[in-house]
């Protein structure tokens, strides 16, 4: 089974974030990307059903800062090729990501694509489902598991409420993922090290990056802190007797 | 019979024996006399499938495969108890261990707590996954200031080396305050590499992730490049043995002090400084870096002697035979692995030694102890009135200021 993963950087929120001078985007210079979490499972999923049911797993990832490292990751996993897509990447919207991956996405010809369902920086909608409509394949979203059957794939699904669903999907489609079956692996230094040195990332030009006419980000700020904490002072068996009264009038206890 | 090198008939054992005798004193593993004496002392042998005796047996049996599949060797804390007992001397924490626990992370086969310090290292150049932007943060409003080097100045006598406990570890960070106290009450010209500091990698480098303690060595070395000094002080014991033991091989040599030796040299002049009496009777634990691994056993005693008020007592595992935190080696970032394959803590054995022989103090001289044994006193009822503290707090609280 031949797949493509769509991989997306995002902001690290490990580093503190900061609102550039024009109060309408983040500022760069301190931000630093990271792999989407949920994206970092769609590349363990692949490899997990590669390694049950063979073919070859396809990484795309847009050229962004760290973006060799993230594709040599995904190298000594097991990823066969490795995409970059190349052109004006930063600050890119999904729509027109979702139109530059299409096109690439169509040349591959993979059975099934896998990204994360969603990404933190996602302002225009999510890339999978705009995806699976420019390819004119199914979607299925928040998938946690994928085994393969044989020309589909048989998807675990969680919903709300503790229910969970399996479904089957015909191939081709695309998958958002929620969880790999397994969680990502890890590659010692030293195995990514080898990578750089052997894997080839091929250089893929975007080409025309239309934004269309989504949504524009004209404000942005920090949420404000809540002014709802209550401090309660006083000795720890004072604090406690308070806590249960509070418990209690909440109909917590 | 031997086998050649490159035979494609050599089996797994035998390659990783030949590795092991690549490694200093490695060939000395061929003279074990499956005793039993390493599994026996190990702190952990009871929860191994396989402890140091076995493996070497399963080696010998060419069947070390079952070693691979099993997580055995993930509970090695390497603290060198097993290295130190052997009568055939054979360096087993630094080679039979190390080298297990390096082919088992390229297998892939690695405990998910183990997993995430490990990236964090890799991404933040921290375990803890905390943004290296904010690593001189504690340094921030201090009563004594702790001068960044590359801000605020471009040389000093000492570089002191903090690492990720002291910088980030809200616990820890009472011990680096107290360090800088005392420094400052002596007068030292010092600074700190703040941001550019990354984790020394030493504990990561034993958990069997070598490229990674590479990696972040030359991170190290670069900052040190960039600076004028003339000796690096540690806090950490970890980094006291990547510095002495290991960077040298990679073109990173300086000389280096762990705080308790830098500060008995200066014996002289800190003692008349302390004149708070407290009234303390104090167990001392051996860090196994600090001890075994290193032969540091006197300087830390020294130290807490000459606080006044101390009484020093003896625990029953001291110098050689001091018991292991658990932290060692990965251990640190395993606890909850360790506590399901073992159902038990060094930490708490090691504080009802405390306790037996009536101490009110328990003293450590490395950053992974105090979080882990305030853990375990916490559990203890008798042990409710136990303080733990590093040397360096004893030494700032005495001093007269
Ligand atoms: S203590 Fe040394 S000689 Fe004895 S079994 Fe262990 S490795 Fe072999
Ligand atoms: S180094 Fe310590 S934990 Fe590891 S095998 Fe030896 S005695 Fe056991």
């Amino acid at each position: 089974m031949d797949i493509a993963v769509v991989v997306k950087l995002v902001p690290d929120l490990v580093e503190e974030l900061a609102i550039d001078e024009s109060g309408a985007a983040l500022d760069t210079s301190y931000l630093r990307l990271i792999v989407n979490e949920l994206d970092n499972h769609a590349v363990e999923q692949a490899i997990l059903l590669k390694e049950s049911a063979g073919g070859q797993v396809t990484v795309i990832a847009p050229d962004l800062e760290g973006v060799d490292d993230i594709l040599f990751t995904a190298a000594a996993k097991g990823a066969d090729r490795l995409i970059k897509l190349t052109g004006a990447m930063s600050g890119v919207n999904n729509y027109a990501l979702s139109n530059s991956l299409a096109a690439i996405i169509r040349e591959i010809k993979p059975h099934l694509v896998l990204t994360g369902v969603q990404a933190n920086n996602d302002l225009d909608g999510s890339v999978g489902p705009r995806l699976a409509a420019l390819l004119g394949m199914a979607y299925v979203g928040y998938v946690s598991g994928v085994t393969p059957a044989n020309d589909s794939v048989k998807v675990r699904k969680e919903y709300s409420g503790g229910l969970v669903a399996q479904v089957a999907v015909r191939l081709p489609a695309v998958l958002g993922i929620q969880a790999a079956g397994k969680p990502p692996r890890y590659v010692p230094i030293s195995k990514i090290r080898q990578m750089s040195k052997t894997a080839r990332i091929k250089d893929q030009p975007a080409g025309d990056l239309d934004a269309g006419n989504g949504a524009a980000v004209k404000h942005m700020f920090k949420p404000e802190m809540g002014t709802h904490a209550t401090m309660i002072e006083g000795e720890a068996d004072e604090v406690a007797d308070r806590l249960i009264a509070i418990f209690k009038e909440q109909d917590i206890l | 019979m031997t086998i050649p090198e490159n035979s494609p008939h050599r089996s797994f054992s035998e390659s990783f024996i030949a590795s092991l005798y690549d490694l200093p004193d490695g060939e000395r593993i061929r003279t074990c006399l499956q005793c039993g004496m390493c599994g026996g002392v190990c702190p952990f042998g009871y929860a191994m499938e396989f402890p140091p005796n076995k493996m070497i047996a399963t080696l010998r049996a060419d069947v070390f495969d079952w070693v691979m599949k099993s997580q055995s060797v993930w509970m090695c804390i390497s603290c060198y108890a097993c290295a130190q007992v052997c009568p055939s001397k054979i360096p087993l924490t630094t080679t039979l261990m190390t080298r297990a626990k390096e082919e088992l992370l390229l297998a892939g086969n690695v405990p998910t707590e183990l997993q995430q310090a490990l990236e964090n290292s890799q991404r933040y150049g921290n375990v803890l996954g905390q943004s290296q932007r904010k690593r001189a943060d504690w340094t921030k409003a201090l009563k004594y200031p702790v001068p960044l080097m590359g801000q605020d100045r471009k040389s000093a006598d000492v570089l002191w080396f903090v690492g990720d406990y002291g910088s980030y570890h809200p616990r820890i960070q009472l011990v680096s305050k107290a360090v800088a106290q005392v420094l400052a009450a002596l007068g030292i010209d010092f600074g700190v590499l703040g941001p550019d500091e990354n984790s020394d990698g030493d504990s990561q480098r034993l958990a069997g992730e070598r490229g990674l303690f590479e990696t972040l060595a030359a991170k190290n070395g670069q900052a040190l490049r960039k600076y004028k000094f003339n000796q690096i002080l540690v806090t950490d014991p970890h980094a006291y043995n990547a510095f002495k033991n290991q960077y040298p091989a990679l073109g990173i040599s300086y000389p280096v002090k762990h705080y308790t030796q830098f500060l008995v040299e200066r014996l002289d002049q800190l003692k008349p400084l302390l004149k708070k009496a407290a009234n303390m009777r104090v167990a001392y634990h051996d860090p196994c870096y600090l001890g075994r691994a290193n032969d540091i056993y006197d300087e830390p005693r020294q130290l807490l002697q000459a606080i006044p008020g101390v009484e020093l007592v003896e625990m029953s595992h001291h110098h050689t035979t001091s018991l292991c935190c658990g932290g060692g080696g990965g251990g640190m970032w395993m606890d909850g692995f360790q506590w399901e394959k073992a159902q038990a803590r060094t930490t708490n054995w090691r504080i009802k030694e405390a306790l037996a022989v009536k101490a009110n103090t328990l003293a450590v001289a490395c950053p992974y102890e105090p979080p882990r044994f305030e853990d375990a006193a916490r559990n203890i009822r008798e042990a409710a009135e136990l303080a733990v503290k590093d040397i360096a707090e004893l030494v700032a609280d005495a001093l007269n200021d």
